[in-house]
């Protein structure tokens, strides 16, 4: 489904990815871990197709299709979704407004009927439910005034009536207590799909705990330094990052040479 | 201040007060014929304004002073104001329309006023009972004026006179809509509007007129307002895009009493609002709320003035400007804290987004405080549509232009808080920059 070869992206001229490859199938969940600036959520955001993030080199194909010449919202439209780190306040936009907007833009791209106001608000109270949201979030503006945990939910409250064909979760545990991170897991384990494929960003592993992932990969220096399945997590755990980004370095040298 | 200019505008007008002044309403009346005769005595000295007046520092009115509207009143407009009525009718009003500045009554509409209520033209107002009128036309002979202020008392020609007994409340808005359909047509508009102890009433005045036409408007509204009186006024203006519109709005408060202004100016070429109140008695509440959208080459200057003149007041103000290509607006607000004002409690706000890099705004907030127990607080801010904002929308699936729109309104959305009318609101609505949205 994403195939990215030799990726490399600068910000503000600085390099952050340097040479990343990375494949995801259809039906897998890959978990991308690795120290603070190793370049995680610099993937996500050009993924997501976000200014400021300049691609000097490689490509990323998304279901055959060459990623980089979509806009961000055609990337929505194809079924990318991005669940923010940081969520924007949008004062003066309610949530409902933002949800159906985001739903009918998708639907029109598909060629199909938009929903009308009925069946969409019965959609969207099934996954109010699903998050344990309040209902009443859903007249608020968007993000406006929302607990960080209430932001990190109202993304993956977008995300389950969006149904995109990938998903991507930038730090989506960061700043949230147990209980918030067990609906969120929850939330994203629902998603799991044969159609479907997730990418969660993460620092730690505690989110790993809830969501089992295929595959998991660390990120150092700008490239995918290991892979491996879901014990690598826990290897991670107990030793840090440390080991990895000295391994980084050594293969780097190598590199160079 | 005789510095004024004097150009085809200023002989223009005084040749016209020379001819016509003997058939303006009133010219029987000593009184008022001394308050024309003063005001355009002034107007000779005063000139109009430049730019070397500090009120009009950054609202330069030359475009005006070089031309001569000269084109005669003629009561039949070829259709034009029916059509214009038809596009700007508001449904559960009572309607006073005028055209080309003077009443239409076949265009008005009264529903069953309750007693106590007199709503009509001012002119035959001034016709019928002329002694109920003066004190107010006196009173406002010593307002603060300028050249257009005094040019409208010297040569207006009708408005809306609206006199409420004490305790009478309005249920449905008053809409009161000024249309002009001529080219280089000069109006003056004059309001008088006497809200007495606990009356009550909303008005709306809208002012519109054709793009293709290019004419000038002079509006004055006076509204004096009784003892717990609430007096709503909402200007709605929709100018030619061709056109000049310069207007004051002046309230009078006595004790207890509650004033709110919402201005809505979207049209003309150069369109200055001035609106102003004082709290002259204790306990009153003023509520100021202001949208001004420019693009193209306009300039909308709005100077609002809060006068707390005693103690316990309180006001609110917020200003809002959406501008575009190298449209320019000017916000003037100015707070006075009278030194018996105390316990006041005032607030202004006055926020810009500009889209493009051409668009200017000059905003001033203007705070004397005299008294020490006063809370006021005030702020300004000019930006730009937020990045973060614009991305997120996108990153939804909501395509650029869209999620330009949707933040612009929802920049401006806020200032039809307190609209309640139904018909009012669905029009700003639909006026608000952004567009429509499509059905959420």
């Amino acid at each position: 489904m994403l195939e990215i070869r030799n990726l490399h992206v600068t910000v503000d001229d600085k390099p952050i990815l340097r040479g990343l490859d990375l494949t995801v199938m259809a039906g897998e969940v890959h978990a991308i871990m690795g120290p603070n600036g190793s370049g995680k959520s610099t993937l996500a955001h050009v993924l997501a197709g976000r200014e400021g993030y300049v691609v000097t080199a490689g490509e990323i194909l998304y279901l055959g299709k060459n990623l980089l010449e979509l806009a961000p919202e055609e990337r929505a439209r194809e079924g990318i979704f991005l669940a923010f780190q940081y969520p924007v306040e949008i004062p003066g936009v309610a949530n409902i407004y933002l949800l159906k907007a985001a739903v009918n833009a998708v639907r029109r791209h598909r060629g199909e009927q938009e929903l009308d106001a009925m069946d969409f608000l019965v959609l969207v109270k099934e996954k109010f439910r699903l998050m344990d949201m309040d209902e009443s979030l859903l007249y608020r503006a968007v993000n406006e005034g929302f607990s960080g945990g209430e932001k990190k939910r109202n993304e993956i409250l977008q995300m389950a009536v969006l149904e995109p064909r990938l998903a991507i979760l930038d730090e989506t545990d960061s700043g949230l207590d147990i209980d918030a991170l067990k609906v969120v897991a929850n939330g994203v384990e629902a998603m799991r799909d044969p159609d479907r494929a997730i990418i969660l960003v993460t620092h730690y592993q505690r989110l790993l705990d809830h969501i089992r992932p295929d595959r998991v990969h660390v990120l150092a220096q700008g490239r995918i330094a290991l892979s491996g399945g879901p014990e690598l997590a826990q290897e991670l755990e107990r030793r840090g990052y440390g080991w990895v980004e000295a391994e980084a370095q050594k293969m780097a040298g190598a590199g160079a040479q | 201040m005789t510095n004024g200019t004097r150009g085809p505008f200023v002989n223009g007008v005084l040749a016209r007060f020379a001819e016509e002044h003997e058939g303006l309403p009133g010219a029987a009346l000593p009184w008022l014929r001394r308050v024309r005769s003063d005001a355009i005595g002034r107007f000779a000295e005063l000139g109009l304004p430049t730019t070397r007046h500090e009120d009009w520092k950054y609202t330069s009115v030359a475009a005006i002073e070089r031309r001569a509207f000269d084109t005669p009143f003629d009561a039949s407009s070829n259709g034009l104001a029916e059509r214009a009525l038809a596009r700007h009718a508001l449904d559960g009003t009572h309607r006073l329309v005028f055209v080309d500045g003077r009443y239409a009554p076949g265009l008005s509409r009264l529903d069953t006023l309750p007693a106590g209520a007199q709503v009509g033209s001012l002119a035959a107002a001034i016709a019928a009972r002329p002694d109920r009128l003066e004190d107010l036309f006196v009173a406002d002979d010593e307002a603060p004026a300028n050249g257009f202020t005094t040019l409208n008392s010297a040569l207006w020609a009708d408005g809306a006179w609206i006199d409420l007994a004490p305790g009478v409340v309005l249920d449905m808005p008053i809409h009161l809509l000024f249309i002009t359909t001529r080219n280089d047509l000069a109006s003056f508009p004059r309001n008088l509007v006497r809200a007495g102890a606990e009356a009550g009433v909303t008005l709306i005045e809208h002012h519109a007129g054709p793009d293709d036409a290019s004419y000038f408007t002079d509006a004055v509204t006076r509204i004096v307002l009784g003892k717990g009186a609430r007096v709503a006024h909402a200007k709605l203006q929709q100018e030619g895009r061709r056109s000049f519109h310069i207007a004051a709005i002046h309230a009078e408060q006595a004790q207890d009493s509650r004033f709110g202004s919402h201005a809505f100016a979207f049209g003309g070429q150069l369109a200055r609002s001035e609106i102003a109140t004082r709290l002259g008695a204790e306990d009153c509440e003023a509520k100021l709320v202001g949208l001004y959208v420019g693009s193209g080459r306009q300039h909308i200057d709005h100077h609002t003035c809060i006068d707390h003149a005693q103690p316990r007041g309180t006001s609110r103000e917020v200003y809002k400007g959406v501008l575009d290509g190298a449209a320019r607006a000017v916000f003037n607000g100015r707070v006075i804290v009278r030194p018996d004002a105390q316990q006041t409690d005032a607030q202004q706000s006055n926020r810009n987004l500009l889209l493009s890099d051409s668009a200017e705004v000059d905003t001033k907030p203007q705070l004397e405080i005299w008294a020490d127990d006063v809370k006021c607080a005030h702020g300004a801010t000019v930006g730009q549509l937020d990045a973060d904002q614009l991305h997120y929308l996108r990153s939804r699936g909501i395509d650029e232009a869209a999620a330009r729109s949707l933040l612009i309104r929802a920049f401006a959305a806020d200032t039809l808080e307190g609209i309640e009318h139904a018909a009012l609101r669905a029009r700003l609505e639909s006026l608000l920059p952004g567009g429509l949205p499509e059905a959420a």
